[in-house]
């Protein structure tokens, strides 16, 4: 039986395999069946939400360039029902847009490989409770943005799971186009193609010929998505607010 | 080294596709190439001196993943198709099942590892460690996994009578590859999320490795050291042993990938203590290894393609040591998510099955090209290049995963650990040199040989024409 083909081929090849199987994949997904799966939509909160309208204002029209442009806010001076209306327009929009956001910052994020250098859970050991937040629990990740799980296996930079909230939306694009912008000791490589500039506009040099210059940088698609993502992670945890100690800078009308 | 000898070609027809097994090798040189210069590009860039900065396709988190999965699949998985091709038809005394079918799974596994490459740098990786392989592609490679095991089992099923240890480990790698190849790519990305997920990619991972690698690269073992030492192995018994305790325990490990994560405790523990068991397995085969070479006076260090493979072996074992200490739930609260890792995987992947592949190839690379190796120094200077490049990445990234592991428990700023990790991310860049600088000495020796080998093929046929 140790030596024959069938022995090898059934017993090691199938039989061992399929025990491994069984107890490292089916165990666990019967332990966590009648945990629903959650879809983007069911996971967005009023806090992912608000950066998204943050991101949405920060940036206008490279925001309206990538989802369309938000329904405008109404004036306090309206009637009710027409303020219910318009305020439920807005967030069926901004519903719409941080969901699309989400599930294209998702493939971002794997696609670049952030998840190669960024864990996205919280151990009970090693004081991570008190760096990062609670330690991760097993609903956190029942969602439809953790197929597969981004558990990670390593942490050069720190991690990502309670970062929703932590800074602001500002910081981020800085950070992503230049990180050592905004931390001067990170390695975080540069993420240019984040970004897009916005525009163009017309100067005269020091010879007196007219230049074309390209607008100001925004993020693009890519950076949107990946922004949103980033203020998605933890945002559904009860004490999110506990973090968001770090303010936005105010937004400036005569930016773009 | 030995005198080149061929082999014995069987009636009606070669036994082996001498031409395949070098294409084989060359495409998984190539990879490897590959593979060396997408881990350059990150060394540089955790130094902050990366020169492609900015650029989207030279991206070093994409790069990182061609690092990884060239090695995975084009230099490891190339060497061990070339090398079961050599192997199997002689232990078989038969022919794989069919030459064109070789050939087409030769083709088709270079478009499988040129797409991987291509897609992960366009930026379509899956989020699967070790298996990043764009969801596109991995229909097609798990049709190419079952063309590899129909044709590398036909000649095994055929053959009457007790089968050689290196069989055993090829005839279990065949259907295990397979199905992990399908668990990990598919499973989680259609079928589970979340914390159940998480467990299934740990799986894969350590399936990868345990059930796909080590086995073809200890059949490759078993079947390779006693050729070249003349002798049999020293124990049966433990040949025995060391198989079924592997092909046991290495499966029920994955999990360890992951612990103090949500998945459930009595899981983590099931597999902290089969990886300690599988250490117990791997002492028996060492054991098994050095009794074969015991006695030979030498033979050993004289032999460079035998000084590849045992030197493959202590690094396996200490991987193995390493391995049994560091999945207990004490060492992973120091060192889980730290350098420690990394210098774990270099160790198993370049240290252990790299070196083999590379003494495989210094034994094989003359006898495919009838030609002596241009230079047995250049040889040693590949050896010892390689070797002490490997040993210094491996204490470098070890110690500075300790501090790593340090820093973080002891609530310093996230920055701290950056400052701290630079200078041993010097140190490992100038190891990682020193690693690229042997294999461009063996590169250039091949070529100088196969030169040698033209020259006499063509003298030869002069010689018959005349």
């Amino acid at each position: 039986m140790f030596e024959s083909r069938s022995g090898v081929f059934l017993i090691a090849g199938v039989g061992f395999f399929s025990l491994a199987f069984l107890v490292n994949a089916v165990v666990p997904w019967m332990m966590y069946r009648n945990q629903p799966e959650q879809t983007v939509e069911e996971t967005l909160n009023r806090n992912v939400l608000r950066q998204i309208q943050d991101l949405s204002d920060r940036y206008r029209e490279s925001f309206a360039k990538h989802f369309g442009e938000p329904p405008p806010k109404p004036e306090r001076t309206e009637p009710p029902e027409a303020l219910a209306e318009k305020w439920g327009a807005r967030d069926r929009f901004f519903r719409t847009a941080c969901a699309e956001a989400l599930r294209l910052g998702r493939t971002v994020y794997v696609g670049e490989g952030c998840w190669h250098c960024h864990s996205q859970f919280v151990r009970p050991v090693s004081n991570e409770s008190r760096r990062w937040g609670p330690v991760a629990k097993s609903w956190e990740y029942n969602n439809e943005l953790q197929r597969p799980v981004m558990f990670g296996t390593r942490r050069v930079g720190p991690d990502l799971s309670r970062e929703g909230g932590r800074r602001g939306n500002d910081w981020h694009a800085v950070h992503f186009y230049h990180p050592r912008s905004t931390s001067p000791e990170s390695v975080m490589p540069d993420y240019p193609w984040f970004f897009d500039s916005v525009g163009t506009s017309e100067t005269t040099d020091e010879y007196g010929r007219r230049r074309t210059e390209r607008g100001p940088i925004a993020p693009n698609k890519r950076g949107f998505a990946i922004i949103t993502y980033m203020q998605w992670l933890g945002s559904q945890l009860d004490d999110y607010g506990h973090y968001d100690s770090v303010e936005a800078m105010p937004i400036q009308e005569n930016r773009r | 080294m030995a005198t080149v000898e061929h082999a014995a070609p069987l009636p009606g027809g070669r036994l082996v596709i001498e031409r395949l097994v070098y294409w084989y090798l060359l495409a998984a040189l190539g990879y490897m190439a590959v593979s060396l210069l997408g881990g350059l590009l990150m060394a540089l860039q955790l130094i902050n001196h990366n020169p492609l900065s900015g650029i989207e396709f030279f991206s070093p988190a994409r790069w990182r993943m061609i690092h990884t999965n060239a090695i995975a699949y084009g230099f490891i998985a190339n060497s061990f198709l070339g090398m079961l091709h050599w192997a199997i038809p002689r232990l078989t005394m038969r022919p794989v099942l069919s030459v064109r079918l070789s050939y087409f799974i030769f083709a088709a596994w270079q478009v499988v590892v040129l797409g991987t490459a291509g897609g992960i740098v366009a930026g379509y990786a899956q989020g699967v460690e070790w298996g990043e392989t764009p969801v596109w592609i991995d229909p097609l490679a798990q049709v190419g996994l079952l063309l590899v095991m129909i044709n590398f089992l036909s000649p095994i099923l055929k053959t009457k009578g007790p089968m050689y240890v290196s069989l055993w480990y090829f005839m279990a790698a065949l259907p295990w590859t397979f199905l992990t190849y399908g668990m990990g790519n598919f499973l989680p990305e259609y079928a589970l999320s979340g914390v159940g997920s998480g467990a299934l990619t740990g799986l894969f991972i350590h399936d990868l490795v345990g059930l796909f690698v080590t086995p073809l690269g200890w059949g490759l073992m078993y079947y390779f050291v006693p050729i070249l030492l003349k002798r049999p192995m020293w124990s049966h018994g433990l040949s025995l042993v060391g198989f079924w305790g592997l092909a046991f325990f290495y499966p029920l490990t994955g999990i360890h990938h992951f612990l103090y994560t949500p998945i459930p405790m009595f899981l983590q523990y099931g597999a902290i203590i089969s990886t300690i068991a599988v250490e117990f397995v791997v002492t028996t085969v060492i054991i098994n290894f050095i009794g074969t070479v015991w006695g030979t006076s030498g033979e050993v260090l004289r032999n460079l393609p035998l000084r590849w493979f045992y030197t493959g072996m202590v690094l396996y074992f200490v991987t193995c040591l390493q391995c049994a200490f560091q999945a207990t739930l004490t060492f992973q609260q120091l060192i889980h998510f730290t350098d420690w890792v990394v210098a774990h995987a270099h160790l198993v992947m370049l240290g252990v099955f790299g070196f083999w592949i590379l003494g495989i190839m210094t034994y094989l690379f003359p006898r495919l090209l009838g030609a002596e190796w241009y230079s047995e120094r250049l040889g040693e200077y590949h050896y010892w290049l390689s070797a002490g490049g490997m040993i210094v990445m491996f204490l470098d990234l070890t110690f500075a995963g300790i501090f790593q592991g340090w820093s973080w428990a002891s609530l310093q700023l996230w920055e701290h650990s950056i400052q701290l990790s630079i200078p041993f991310w010097v140190v490992r860049l100038f190891a990682g040199l020193a690693i690229i600088a042997g294999q461009i000495v063996f590169g250039w020796n091949l070529y100088k040989t196969w030169q040698r080998s033209r020259v006499g093929s063509s003298a030869m046929a002069l010689a018959e024409a005349r």
